[in-house]
């Protein structure tokens, strides 16, 4: 059901864990429909410089995060922010028909992250 | 997948056809291949099998062999039992009574019935899935037709105080129906002592094949047939006979029966370790089902902070079969209905995992799932923002 890049990223997550102090947190989804994930960047002259993230979710939702991750690190804010749940799907080599929410909240969760950079920012 | 040994723990999804049960069948599909309906000798050969079939599944839950209707699975024993004493009993009542916990082959079924105009009770269960006597009582209206409660329930394992239903309707002159599919084999079951109208069953359960399963109509139950056609079965399920799938349930039914003491007190000491070590190692874990009344190879268990389709790709990496009622196994949204009416919330739905043993399973397996699952679960934990708010306090 799952393609071999999926396995990977599911048995073997990139980026996981929490950044103390980080720069922007984003979390999205619920667990009443059984999908967390948190988003932690640590952001240097609006260049992504380091990502965690944490999920509570199925083997998609785990792997569209750790390739979400993947693809924004060193990225600048701008590049993260164009970063589509169509491109997720992408990297992954495809999804499933029902796991494609998985790849949204992805995105989702980015979005989340560089908004409360932004915000933080502002003050 | 480089795994060494699979650990087939999902006996309640399915179970393999066994070696006994295949050289049964065997000459049914070339030697032995005649219609048992043909009046010639081919199909008169073939008929003998089917009835001695008949008497096997028959005498293993105290029925009359004419009591046994075969058809292609428990589901449509289940649509037959409750479609049919619906339609046929129309003029004296349109109300029906179930449970919140049924198979979908009862509540789907139940659903489109309310859609054609009948009423429909889903009776609440307790934290441990047990019906409540108390309910069904008062649940019956002048126009109640029949009740169907479950025998056993396939994700938790709870067995039904079936006797007692089955005499609450009795005395109300109320038909009652039990979808037995998960607990033939693993309980013991006499339809007569019991006061049973209708019982399901399904082949692949008990280490026969797939696609074969029979339903249990007392003599004298009021009800008409929904596949239409010839006069197979008594003019009760039409469409010629899956012969080598009913030699095959014929001779699964036999011996799930013959050897019953022995596999199930064997099955049940694995199961019971399986649940000490789960619970003694994993915390924040909770065993899903009643603690004692509950089928002999059935665990199933919620493991908070974490979701069960993840943790069964885990487990399928080592090798070890099982199954989850979380909302991305199943392919909906939403987590077990079990689940969810045993009072568990979602969240807490979502990390379940249904470990089901059988023949097959030794001291070893289950050594190596209580090595391999608590260092899964804690991965997914450590993974798991849900788990930070707790992590704390541990």
């Amino acid at each position: 059901m799952y393609s071999d890049k999926v396995m990977d990223h599911f048995s073997c997550p990139r980026n996981v864990g929490e950044i103390e102090n980080a720069d922007g947190v984003g979390e999205v989804g619920n667990a009443h429909c059984g999908d967390i994930m948190k988003i932690y960047l640590k952001i240097e002259e609006d260049v992504i410089t380091d990502v965690k993230f944490k999920t509570f979710g199925c083997g998609a939702a785990i792997a569209t995060s750790s390739i979400a991750t993947d693809m924004i690190k060193g990225k600048t804010v701008e590049e993260a922010l164009k970063i589509t749940n169509k491109a997720v799907v992408e990297a992954l080599d495809g999804l499933p028909a029902q796991k494609i929410h998985c790849s949204v909240l992805a995105e989702e969760a980015v979005k989340a992250a560089i908004e409360d950079y932004q915000k933080k920012k502002a003050q | 997948m480089n795994v060494s040994k699979r650990i087939y723990l999902d006996h309640a999804a399915t179970t393999y056809t066994s070696k006994e049960v295949l050289n049964e069948m065997l000459p049914f599909f070339t030697e032995y291949f005649g219609n048992p309906s043909s009046v010639h000798q081919y199909g008169r050969e073939v008929k003998k099998s089917i009835d001695l079939a008949r008497d096997r599944v028959a005498k293993a839950i105290g029925a009359l062999p004419e009591e046994i209707y075969f058809t292609a699975g428990g589901s449509e024993a289940d649509n037959l039992a409750i479609k049919g004493v619906a339609y046929a009993n129309k003029s004296k009542g349109n109300h029906i009574i179930t449970t919140k916990i049924e198979h979908p082959a009862v509540i789907h079924t139940c659903e489109q019935l309310e859609k054609e105009g009948f009423e429909v009770t889903y009776l609440n269960v307790d934290q441990y899935g047990m019906v409540s006597l108390e309910d069904v009582k008062s649940s019956i209206k002048a126009n109640t037709i029949l009740i169907s409660v479950m025998y056993a329930n396939n994700e938790i394992g709870t067995i039904q105080p079936i006797t007692e239903i089955a005499q609450i309707a009795k005395e109300k002159g109320i038909y009652f129906h039990t979808d037995a599919v998960q607990a033939i084999g693993s309980v013991r079951i006499n339809v007569k002592e019991q006061n049973i109208d209708m019982l399901s069953m399904a082949a692949h359960k008990f280490y026969g094949p797939k696609g074969v399963g029979a339903l249990y109509v007392r003599k004298g139950v009021k009800l008409i047939s929904i596949i239409h056609g010839g006069s197979q079965e008594r003019k009760r399920r039409a469409g010629t006979e899956n012969v080598p799938g009913i030699v095959g349930m014929g001779k699964a039914i036999e011996l799930a029966y013959q050897n019953f003491d022995e596999h199930n007190s064997r099955v049940k000491g694995l199961r019971d370790k399986l649940i000490k070590g789960v619970m003694e190692n994993i915390p924040y874990t909770r065993l899903n089902g009643h603690p004692e009344k509950r089928l002999v190879n059935n665990s199933n268990f919620c493991f908070e902070y974490i979701e069960g389709e993840s943790l069964l790709l885990n487990l399928d990496m080592k090798g070890i079969a099982g199954s989850s009622g979380s909302a991305c196994s199943s392919g909906s949204l939403e987590p077990s209905h079990v689940l969810l009416a045993i009072g568990l919330s979602h969240e807490i739905a979502h990390g379940s995992l249904r470990l089901s043993l059988g023949e097959v399973n030794t001291e070893e397996d289950i050594d190596f799932v209580l090595q391999v699952l608590p260092e899964i679960v804690d991965r997914l934990r450590q993974m798991s923002p849900l788990y930070e708010k707790v992590k704390g306090g541990k």
